[in-house]
């Protein structure tokens, strides 16, 4: 059963002068400062005298610049761009007892991943985001949303040497994430978004993210937004089954095959509202304003306006910077235009009315 | 008597040295990957971690020494991959895995390469015969099933030419004791009714280019019955078999149900987990499968990891070469 995907309206900024809405947001991931590398293999030199506080003090200034980056680009919800992330496994797993690393992994070529392996039991000790979290929301003008990464996909991509099988695993790690999201909302936060890519290599598992979903929103107000991201699958192996998991907005990426897999989504209806990827992340060309609008109308053959939110097909890390800027700025624009037309009755919707 | 060798598939993890310097020479990206053109220096790099793969399987007390495959950047797509009449197309995933390869795209005729025998040959100059070589290469289906065909139009002739040109490439191979073929599609994308006889055949044209005992090694789950039904044609040394998979009764029924080959190959230790099993562990999964198919006297019987060992992290990897050895050399005799 979906949640309750009208609490979007806390996101829609005082003075939005349009009478129509699209929630505009990010996925997550932004490139890092080229200055933030470099700060870091200074700290990791003994001899450069460069100390862990200077560190915690540059990441600061990255969460900073990048957050502001993202208002600059006149999205409706920010993010800090994870730039006190590396990878969105092995920075969880640092941070859950049970978890031990022996070493990369190949992902493919030359690109490697901390796989970390389940050694034991998992069990929470010190909040994983709650920093991040804090540091965001006190610098940013905008709602912030916070990114985690989904227990399945803990789960899949760790070694698993303690638990019976993946499903037990995501089940323990669901919890947790149900513990810190409950301490994220505590201190303020009101838009989380599950990640759960590793349900596109293994959509038969579907149910496990279903009940992991329902495990991390036990106790969660109805107020705070709950997105689930899902990248680079077949998603008619996950639709309809999806429509009955506790959530208010599923985020999928469709712009990078031109929306061959819209119609998925279309029958039966949709139920939680459609947070569509309408800039591709993987190809450096700058989509025009015209185009992402056109893209845009593409969720709104889906749901109505009222149910769409745009953002980018998934995290924009490996885009140069000021490409992934000008995406982002694009897009915000094409959505406010679309808005307009939709004021002005120039663009139909296909979608069924509610 | 059966003999018990340790031995593995071969793909291993390259050293975290070599990662590192691999990845500053060749860089990260696509077209970063190897080409089978490569600068001295990268030369000279895999060169020294090859030799370091050795010494690893001499030290753990292997009974087959594998070259590595560490410029396998594709996985077992690379003999396609670094063909001259092959462009590598779009990322694909490799199999259900988060790994990628290029996809070759066979765009001309498979000529002979000589690739896989030039880095044999490197690697027997470093222990000539101080330990029997085992040569590895993809069987012809899963070679097929990983590419796109654009040269030969039919599935059928694409299979035949990929044997064939399999074959020419174990011609020129050193001399070999074992040569293990890996076929992962068999069990994770089977061969169609028409495709499934020709399966055999094609396999056949690769084994028949050497003296060697060939392994027809399958892997990522059982082999379904119709597959394994017409495997059995094939005239091989033996199969290998996934023992870790959770579908192993599936492959005990294979094996009672149409027989087995003379030698076989047993994936006893995961190739895809960090738990490093016990030489206890390993020879008992092993006797879980001989006990429970009585009708054959295996004349050797090849203990290894069921996946290749590039999923892993070096030290377990190498860890897990160690309990092979052992396992294959606890109390030999009472197996006997
Ligand atoms: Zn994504």
């Amino acid at each position: 059963m979906v949640r309750n995907p009208s609490n979007r309206t806390q996101f829609r900024p005082d003075d939005h002068d349009a009478e129509h809405f699209l929630l505009t947001t990010v996925v997550g991931s932004y490139p890092k400062p080229t200055w933030l590398s470099t700060v870091k293999e200074l700290s990791e030199d003994s001899g450069a005298a460069f100390d862990d506080a200077a560190l915690a003090e540059a990441y600061d200034d990255a969460a900073r610049v990048i957050t502001h980056e993202h208002e600059r680009a006149g999205l409706d919800t920010v993010v800090d761009g994870e730039m006190r992330r590396e990878e969105m496994v092995e920075y969880f797993a640092h941070r859950i007892p049970g978890y031990e690393f022996n070493g990369p992994v190949k992902v493919w070529g030359h690109n490697y991943f901390d796989k970390p392996s389940v050694v034991s039991e998992v069990d929470y000790d010190e909040p994983w985001l709650l920093d991040e979290f804090e540091f965001t929301a006190s610098v940013a003008r905008k709602p912030v949303k916070v990114p985690i990464t989904g227990p399945y996909t803990l789960a899949r991509w760790s070694f698993n040497e303690a638990y019976d099988d993946t499903e037990s695993l995501a089940y323990d790690l669901a919890d947790l994430v149900n513990e810190e999201v409950k301490g994220l909302v505590d201190a303020g936060a009101r838009y989380v978004q599950i990640d759960e890519p590793a349900l596109a290599t293994t959509p038969d598992d579907h149910h496990i993210v279903g009940e992991s979903m329902e495990r991390i929103v036990d106790g969660i107000s109805e107020n705070v937004r709950i997105c689930l991201h899902v990248c680079y699958g077949d998603y008619s192996r996950i639709y309809p089954e999806i429509n009955d998991f506790p959530i208010d907005e599923f985020d999928v990426e469709l712009c990078n095959d031109g929306y061959e897999q819209i119609d998925v989504f279309r029958n039966p209806e949709f139920e939680p509202d459609l947070a569509l990827g309408v800039v591709d992340v993987h190809d450096a060309e700058v989509e025009s304003v015209a185009e992402i609008k056109r893209n845009i109308q593409q969720g709104l053959k889906v749901v109505s306006p009222d149910r769409l939110t745009v953002s980018p097909d998934c995290g924009v890390k490996l885009l140069p910077r000021e490409v992934a800027y000008q995406k982002i700025a694009n897009m915000a624009q094409a959505a406010r235009e679309v808005e307009a037309e939709l004021d002005a009755g120039e663009i139909e919707v296909a979608a069924p009315q509610r | 008597m059966t003999e018990l060798v340790a031995t593995t598939p071969g793909l291993f993890p390259l050293p975290d040295w070599a990662k590192s310097e691999l990845s500053e020479l060749k860089g990260r990206q696509k077209v970063d990957l190897i080409s089978g053109d490569e600068s001295d220096q990268v030369v000279s790099a895999y060169g020294r971690a090859r030799a370091e793969v050795v010494d690893d399987q001499f030290d753990a007390g292997l009974d087959r020494i594998v070259e590595g495959q560490l410029r396998w950047d594709d996985m077992i797509a690379h003999p396609l991959a670094v063909h001259d009449n092959v462009e590598t197309g779009r990322i694909s995933r490799y199999y259900d895995n988060n790994n990628f390869y290029r996809n070759p795209r066979v765009v001309g005729e498979l000529t002979p390469s000589g690739d896989v025998a030039a880095d044999l040959s490197a690697a027997l100059e470093l222990f000539d015969d101080a330990a029997p070589l085992q040569a590895v290469l993809p069987g012809p289906y899963s070679l097929t099933d990983l590419a796109t065909d654009e040269h030969y139009g039919d599935d059928r002739g694409f299979l035949s030419a990929v044997a064939d040109f399999l074959a020419d490439e174990v011609e020129s191979f050193p001399s070999h004791e074992t040569l293990f073929l890996l076929e992962p599609s068999l069990v994770a994308n089977p061969p169609n009714d028409d495709l499934a006889a020709a399966v055999p055949e094609a396999v056949d044209v690769v084994a028949g280019a050497t003296d060697a005992d060939v392994v027809v090694h399958t892997y990522f789950g059982a082999l379904d019955e119709k597959t394994y039904a017409h495997l059995m044609d094939a005239e091989v040394a033996a199969f290998g078999l996934d023992l870790v998979a959770d579908d192993r009764e599936q492959t005990v029924y294979n094996a009672v149900e149409y027989g087995v080959t003379g030698d076989v190959a047993l994936g006893v230790a995961d190739g895809q987990n960090t738990l490093v099993e016990s030489a206890e562990t390993l020879r008992e999964r092993a006797e879980w499968f001989t006990e429970q198919v009585p009708a054959a006297d295996f004349g050797t019987v090849y203990l290894s990891t069921n996946t290749e060992t590039f999923y892993l992290p070096v030290n377990r990897h190498r860890a897990k070469l160690s309990a092979l050895a052992t396992a294959a050399g606890l109390d030999r005799e009472v197996v006997a």
